[in-house]
């Protein structure tokens, strides 16, 4: 319906466009009655009206715009002559067709009782059968011109009176007084008048205002300079506001405020006319659809969803190429031939769905298809070979994480490269070019069920809202999307909360770690020694992490601008703005943030979490080097030994204890993983033996604290040689052993 | 007589540069700059032209030369590079001369002394011996690149 709604509104005005050149056309003619010129073009105008009246079900308009068209084109082939009487019933045909156009327009029908049609196709009958019969002028024919909204208010002949509308010395009367005192009314009358005047007129009391009247044209380039205009606004009211915080005045503090809301609400207004639907992006997909469906040998039903979505044009502008790509991609990868999906008990037919929505501030769309799916074992063969990971790092991915992979540059696992896609720089592709724009991309996938790819979107670029920070002197913006929330620690939490793994600050916050970046390493400089924290939680695309800030100063509406040339390959910054003291302050770039300190290698989301979590395990928990906890996965231990010190005896630099008629190779954890081995006085050492097959190897240990049966959240934080990082075990960071590194250290594990 | 060409000049550190007027947009005071941490060393900052943000490219540094004395602000000369406007901040600003010898001859641009150093040469196009002075013409592109600082610096005076 809302298609139609849309189809029906662009037809009113193209047609309102087409009458008004009618109307000079006709009068026209009349000038030069032989101008075939001009009777071709009306005759295309009441062509065009009734083709699009006749798809969209306009009877009326449609009988009337027919017998128009008979009559016009004899005129134009020259088998009639344009004189008077045969001028008068077109120009009636047109003013019938405009007040049916109206009629469509108030109530989308074109069934309005007060426009007589078959009077006017009559009369048009009568000249195309009679040549130049005589015109009668129908009885409502200057009703027919007025559109169907305002009926007259019919008084009986009899009581139509003139008045007297006094001499102009007295004050103003009303027309309804007078008549009353005249007696030629009642008051009733009067009533009942007025409310019938009153009803063609919306609820509200406000003539509902035409389609046509409605929009205007306007240059794209005019809006783009109001839009400057508008940062320019809102930057010199945010230095007005500054400045007229501490004054007296209050005329100009009042003014202040004023201009506060008049700048906030243009702004609004202004930001509003950049504003386009998505459809006019999704109008573009149906014929792409059909074309590759037709070049892959697929077939495809595409549903599209949200067309009314409304986002920045230069936005959709840049969403434009990536969204193509996505959905390529998807007849490409994603959908079967109509063979393979029939032997998977699929419809041959595939489902492309299209689907967009706001959702907190941001545009969200999504595309999805019921194909095959992105196989996670097989991304992740390609991407070890292709070097984007190690295998360790494959083991320890969730599917999700392994299926993003697919945006790695260089990535592409099309067997052979078709013409519309598999050449491996097209993900990453989209993936800068949507995170060029502010958005994110995210695929998720079933294998055999079907694949979504979900990328948000800002709603707008030129002005956003910004959390504003201090660090020493200077003041950074990050932008509010990319936060999350604020936490304050005080010295005496400090301790309790931050800890340290292998250098990498972290805080625990409800349960999680969440790794910490000060200011000024973000800057480049050494990190301070911390006292209290102000922490600024950020998100960027999967990846959480804390920034240490200085000072958290307020939220402001900040315009974007962009940086120069020289700046734009610092991944820390995203462009600049002016703030209220006239002073630039640099935006930060929070997912470049999360780029520049390695921590988005391995990103971890809530959903990911939320998957791990549905598995516990039990761990091995113990102490190594002096102190430090670490843990093992309980099914690796096979025994848990005590050998006294002078059992152990030496092969070069190797350590071996006999063990149930065999060696037990040693391997001490601490210096395994990374750790300074402890010098202790025991006389025994306690050694955890692993079997792998045949092999099996001691592990010595400072002592076994104890056996957790745990939901493990790990966190790459720590992460190094022999350890896979590190999770909150026991209310303490602890680390988890990498046992394959640690064995294949020993050299027995292989 | 014709289209002389006409410098705006300017002094870095006892040396006298020009830049064509019709590359300068407008020449400035100090101007309030915003640090730009962990950016190429001679970007000083950012600054705020009427609402439009420009960088800040330090001649001294992009040359080699040693830094003002502290107290000595710089003057900007903004100039139009690539299709953006970069502030050069030099030490003092001269007049806007034409190149013509004491007789109100043209000059010719002359190719660089051999002995320059490098880092000079590689940001001026060429010298014009003027009467009593030589002027540097600099190409206000290559300046304002700052991709290609030299990592030492060597003072020339």
């Amino acid at each position: 319906m809302d298609d139609d709604a849309e189809i029906i509104a662009e037809f009113l005005v193209e047609s309102h466009e087409n009458l008004d050149q009618l109307d000079r056309d006709l009068v026209e003619l009349e000038r030069q009655p032989g101008s075939r010129e001009l009777l071709s073009s009306i005759f295309r105008t009441i062509h065009t009206i009734k083709g699009t009246s006749g798809f969209l079900a306009f009877n009326r308009l449609e009988a009337l715009t027919h017998v128009g068209e008979n009559l016009l084109s004899k005129l134009r082939d020259g088998e009639m002559e344009m004189t008077g009487p045969v001028t008068e019933p077109l120009l009636s045909m047109v003013d019938t067709v405009r007040a049916l156009l109206g009629s469509v327009e108030a109530t989308g029908t074109d069934t309005a009782a007060g426009v007589d049609v078959d009077a006017v196709v009559a009369a048009l009958r009568a000249v195309l059968e009679g040549g130049a019969a005589v015109w009668e002028e129908p009885a409502d024919a200057p009703g027919i011109a007025e559109p169907v909204t305002t009926p007259e208010v019919d008084l009986p002949e009899a009581e139509v009176t003139e008045v007297e509308l006094g001499d102009g010395d007295g004050p103003p009367r009303l027309l309804g007084e007078i008549l009353i005192e005249r007696g030629v009314v009642t008051d009733a009358e009067i009533a009942e008048a007025l409310a019938e005047q009153k009803t063609p007129a919306d609820d509200d009391g406000e003539p509902r205002r035409g389609v046509v009247d409605s929009s205007v044209r306007v240059d794209v380039e005019l809006l783009d300079s109001l839009v400057q205009l508008v940062g320019e606004l809102v930057l010199t009211r945010n230095q007005v506001m500054q400045r007229t915080e501490n004054v007296d005045d209050i005329e100009l503090v009042r003014a202040a405020q004023r201009l506060d809301l008049v700048a906030s609400e243009l702004q609004e207004g202004i930001m509003k006319t950049r504003m386009q639907p998505i459809g006019q992006v999704w109008s573009k997909m149906p014929r792409i659809v059909r074309d590759l469906a037709v070049q892959l040998g697929r077939e495809v039903n595409l549903e599209m969803e949200g067309h009314e979505t409304e986002l920045d044009r230069s936005l959709l502008e840049a969403l434009k190429g990536p969204l193509t790509h996505l959905v390529r991609n998807a007849l490409d990868h994603g959908i079967e031939q109509p063979a393979d999906r029939v032997a998977a008990g699929k419809a041959a037919a595939g489902r492309l769905l299209l689907r967009s929505f706001h959702e907190s501030g941001q545009v969200v769309v999504e595309i999805s298809d019921d194909g095959k799916g992105i196989d996670p074992d097989l991304i992740a063969r390609v991407a070890i070979e292709r070097g984007l990971i190690t295998r360790d790092q494959a083991a320890r991915m969730e599917t999700r994480e392994i299926v993003n992979l697919i945006f790695r540059p260089g990535f592409s696992t099309a067997t052979e490269v078709t013409n519309v896609s598999g050449r491996g720089v097209g993900m990453d592709v989209v993936r800068t070019n949507i995170e060029r724009i502010g958005g994110t991309v995210d695929m998720q996938s079933q294998v055999g069920i079907g694949t979504t790819c979900r990328v948000r979107i800002p709603l707008t670029l030129a002005i956003i809202p910004a959390l504003v920070i201090g660090e020493g002197e200077e003041t950074y913006a990050i932008p509010q999307a990319n936060l999350v929330e604020l936490v304050r620690l005080e010295a005496d939490d400090l301790a309790g909360s931050v800890e340290e793994l292998a250098g990498a600050p972290l805080l625990r916050l409800r349960g999680h770690l969440l790794p910490l970046v000060s200011m000024a390493e973000v800057l480049g400089r050494a990190r301070p020694a911390f006292e209290s924290l102000t922490i600024v939680v950020v998100q960027a695309d999967d990846l959480r992490f804390g920034i240490c800030v200085d000072e958290v100063h307020d939220t402001q509406e900040i315009v974007v601008k962009p940086i120069g040339r020289q700046l734009k390959a610092l991944p820390t910054y995203a462009g600049a703005t002016i703030m209220g003291d006239g002073r630039v302050a640099l935006i930060l770039d929070v997912p470049g943030i999360a780029h520049a300190h390695a921590m988005a290698q391995n990103p971890r989301s809530d959903a990911a979490k939320a998957t791990g979590e549905a598995e516990s395990t039990a761990l091995l928990v113990l102490e190594v080097g002096g102190g430090s906890r670490a843990a093992l996965p309980l099914r690796e231990v096979s025994r848990l030994e005590e050998f006294s010190v002078d059992r152990i005896e030496r092969s070069g630099s190797a350590e071996a204890v006999q063990y149930r008629d065999g060696i037990l190779p040693l391997v001490r954890l601490a210096p395994a993983i990374g750790l300074v081995e402890s010098v202790r006085d025991d006389d025994q050492v306690s050694v955890v033996v692993h079997e792998s097959g045949t092999s099996r190897i001691g592990i010595v240990i400072d002592r076994v604290l104890d056996v957790i049966d745990v939901t493990v959240v790990c966190s790459d934080v720590g992460r190094r040689a022999g350890v896979l990082g590190s999770a909150v075990i026991g209310d303490r960071v602890t680390d988890l052993v990498d046992l394959d590194a640690v064995v294949a250290l020993s050299g027995a594990g292989a | 007589m014709g289209q002389r060409s006409q410098y705006c000049t300017f002094w870095v550190d006892g040396l006298f540069f020009g830049v064509a007027v019709s590359g300068v947009q407008e020449v400035l005071r100090y101007q309030p700059l915003t640090a730009v941490p962990s950016a190429p060393e001679a970007i000083q900052g950012l600054i705020n032209l009427r609402g439009q943000i420009v960088t800040a490219v330090d001649l001294r540094c992009r040359i080699g030369l040693p830094p003002r004395a502290e107290g000595d602000l710089p003057m900007n000369v903004i100039v139009r590079s690539r299709g953006e406007v970069v502030s050069l901040l030099v030490d003092d600003i001269g007049d806007v001369i034409t190149a013509q010898d004491q007789n109100g001859g043209d000059l010719e641009l002359e190719a660089v002394p051999a002995n320059v150093p490098s880092v000079v040469q590689d940001v001026v196009t060429g010298v014009l011996a003027l009467p009593d002075a030589v002027l540097l013409v600099l190409d206000a592109d290559r300046a304002a690149d700052v991709s290609v600082v030299p990592e030492t610096t060597g003072g020339t005076s």
